[in-house]
């Protein structure tokens, strides 16, 4: 069946959404990068899911009479940089949330605001 | 190979090789002067590659010898050539010009590292403006947005800090918003490269996932370009960065993602969709007219001098996507020619800010009362700059206004109607920019406030790039050759 074919990218599509809404609805800057996270990770979903060919193994060198069909290897190397990106926006966003814990005393978004607007 | 072919690696390869380098040099100035020298050298190339590509299609250059489309591709249209120099000419001015700024600003121990943070943006904005591979423009966007992030919150100013963690969530969502949009692209062709993509796409049978794509790619692009409504990120961001970052980043950083967006819908897209342009300028041209508006608007009652103009910001950028979605040659002449337009009145201004911050604590508009007394240079040097932004004949300003102008009323009736909103909004600027000039030149200064301007070297840069916006208002030539020569070859492919 279709929908059940489509398997992977609506779970890219539940992905991208809790992790959106994970963004949107916390007030708490560590959700909101959690959310964040897991909002790039579906797009990793979404690379890996069009790369697989059915019955294809890993692209590598093969003995004689083994099958010859691999997986596209491009988007999983496009991915490992994506992953790389991922990685460092998250670490740079925690390491924001430390100096706005050192400056502010709270990670609650509302509670920041409201110093922000003291100063 | 001669040095010339090897221009378009040397303006993406400079200032990332000096990036990892500055931050070895330890605490002194040699971090600064790395930075200074990497950024005129990178500023070279984009001269030497502006002279290059004014006279062809493009430069094509591929990566380590892999042909396009399946190596990467570095590709120089007059296009790219502009922003380049938009780019290396705002880093340099800005290096060169606010050192003491900036001594001012940075801590000591994080300065490696910061001028680290400002290479890798310089290299990671030339670097999306060179390549002709989506995926690879990916990276660069992210490179410098990771080191914009860094360089916004490099300051003593502990309000950068949630306004730098609000740019980052947004940015990343329009980067991976983009991301989302070039895999649907590539699911469907195959192929990363621009042009190549550009081929493909006709021979596609189900153009569902296309449009997603281009649903997810404008989108995601006009976040990080700060169209209206997707400006939130902005006015802070830029208010509280330190204020040589802001006169950096205002210049060129929402242009580059303007760039890439009309390099994309345009080269990619127009051609191959049919509709596509009504769909483009249906979208865009209402957010465009409103971001005039309604940023100028909130100019106009701004407390604050860095918000005012970052808001001011937001509406110039309603200028480019409002020539670019008339979709005609003349439209993309003014839009493009006003991001280097924009840059010089903006970088101007921002440099006069950080003239400004030298000697005022605070930036409030009610704080700076009788500052003109106090820095009369400073201040004239951002009146110029105000008349630029205001589009005063004789300024850069102007030239670009007067270009969108003409290319609205050649659309026909609702042309009279865009020309109205162009009129209204640049009235609106002269209303935001006199406050500015009222409060410095008629209110009374507060006590002992005898004349004492800013150290030579910012004054000296601050009225290179005020003499700019004048020369370049009088001598269009350059940037209007490389505008129109752009126009043209995205025209090309517009049905």
């Amino acid at each position: 069946m279709r929908v059940f074919g489509l398997y992977n990218y609506w779970v890219f599509a539940v992905l991208l959404m809790i992790g959106l809404y994970a963004i949107i609805a916390r007030g708490n800057l560590v959700k909101k990068l959690l959310g964040l996270s897991i909002f790039q990770s579906a797009v990793f979903l979404l690379y890996i899911s069009m790369a697989k060919v059915e019955g294809g193994t890993a692209p590598i060198l093969r003995y004689a009479g083994e099958p010859e069909l691999s997986s596209n290897p491009l988007p999983h190397v496009l991915i490992l940089t994506a992953i790389v990106v991922g990685i460092s926006t998250i670490a740079l966003g925690l390491a924001i949330v430390v100096r706005i814990r050192e400056e502010f005393g709270t990670i609650e978004e509302d509670e920041i605001q409201s110093k922000v607007r003291d100063q | 190979m001669t040095f010339a072919e090897q221009l378009p690696a040397l303006a993406v390869a400079v200032p990332l090789g000096a990036a990892p380098v500055a931050a070895l040099l330890g605490r002194g100035s040699l971090p600064w002067a790395l930075a200074a020298v990497a950024s005129v050298a990178s500023f070279a190339v984009a001269l030497l590659l502006a002279v290059a590509a004014a006279g062809v299609d493009a430069i094509s250059y591929d990566v380590g010898g892999w042909a396009a489309p399946y190596g990467i591709e570095l590709r120089i249209t007059s296009f790219s050539a502009l922003l380049l120099l938009i780019i290396t000419g705002a880093s340099s001015a800005v290096l060169l010009g606010t050192k003491a700024s900036l001594d001012a600003e940075v801590a000591r121990g994080r300065r490696p590292y910061f001028y680290a943070a400002w290479l890798l943006a310089v290299g990671g904005l030339s670097g999306i403006v060179a390549s002709g591979d989506a995926f690879n423009i990916f990276v660069f966007m992210e490179v410098s947005s990771l080191a914009t992030y860094i360089l916004i919150a490099g300051g003593s100013d502990s309000r950068a800090l949630p306004a730098v963690f609000k740019y980052l969530v947004m940015g990343t969502i329009g980067a991976t918003f983009y991301l989302i949009g070039v895999g649907l692209i590539y699911m469907m062709t195959g192929t990363l490269n621009l042009a190549d993509m550009e081929a493909r796409i006709g021979g596609v049978a189900d153009l569902k996932p296309i449009l997603a794509a281009v649903g997810f790619v404008t989108l995601g692009l006009a976040l990080k370009a700060g169209v209206f409504p997707l400006h939130v990120w902005l006015p802070n961001a830029y208010a509280w960065s330190p204020h040589a970052v802001t006169a950096f980043i205002a210049a060129c950083s929402t242009k580059v993602s303007l760039y890439v967006l009309l390099r994309f819908d345009f080269m990619v897209f127009q051609g191959s969709l049919a509709e596509h342009g009504v769909h483009f300028s249906g979208f865009l041209l209402p957010l465009a007219v409103l971001a005039v508006l309604v940023a100028s608007a909130t100019a106009m009652s701004e407390g604050h001098l860095k918000r005012l103009l970052a808001w001011s910001s937001i509406a110039q950028v309603g200028y480019i996507v409002l020539g670019a979605s008339l979709l005609t040659e003349a439209g993309l002449t003014a839009g493009i020619v006003h991001m280097f337009n924009h840059a010089l009145a903006k970088g101007a201004l921002f440099l006069a800010v950080a003239c400004l911050a030298t000697r005022f604590a605070s930036l409030a508009l009610a704080d700076l009362a009788g500052a003109a007394r106090r820095m009369p240079w400073t201040m004239a040097a951002f009146a110029v700059g105000a008349l630029s932004l205001i589009g005063i004949p004789g300024t850069a300003g102007f030239v670009s206004k007067w270009y969108l102008v003409l290319a609205a009323l050649k659309t026909g009736a609702a042309g009279a109607a865009l020309v109205a909103v162009i009129v209204i909004s640049s009235l609106m600027a002269v209303w935001y920019v006199w406050r500015v000039v009222e409060t410095a030149w008629f209110r009374v200064p507060a006590a002992g406030a005898g004349r004492d301007e800013a150290p030579l070297p910012m004054l000296a840069m601050l009225w290179l790039a005020a003499l700019a916006n004048v020369w370049f208002g009088l001598q269009p030539g350059l940037p209007l050759a490389l505008s129109e020569s752009a126009a043209t070859a995205l025209m090309r492919y517009v049905q």
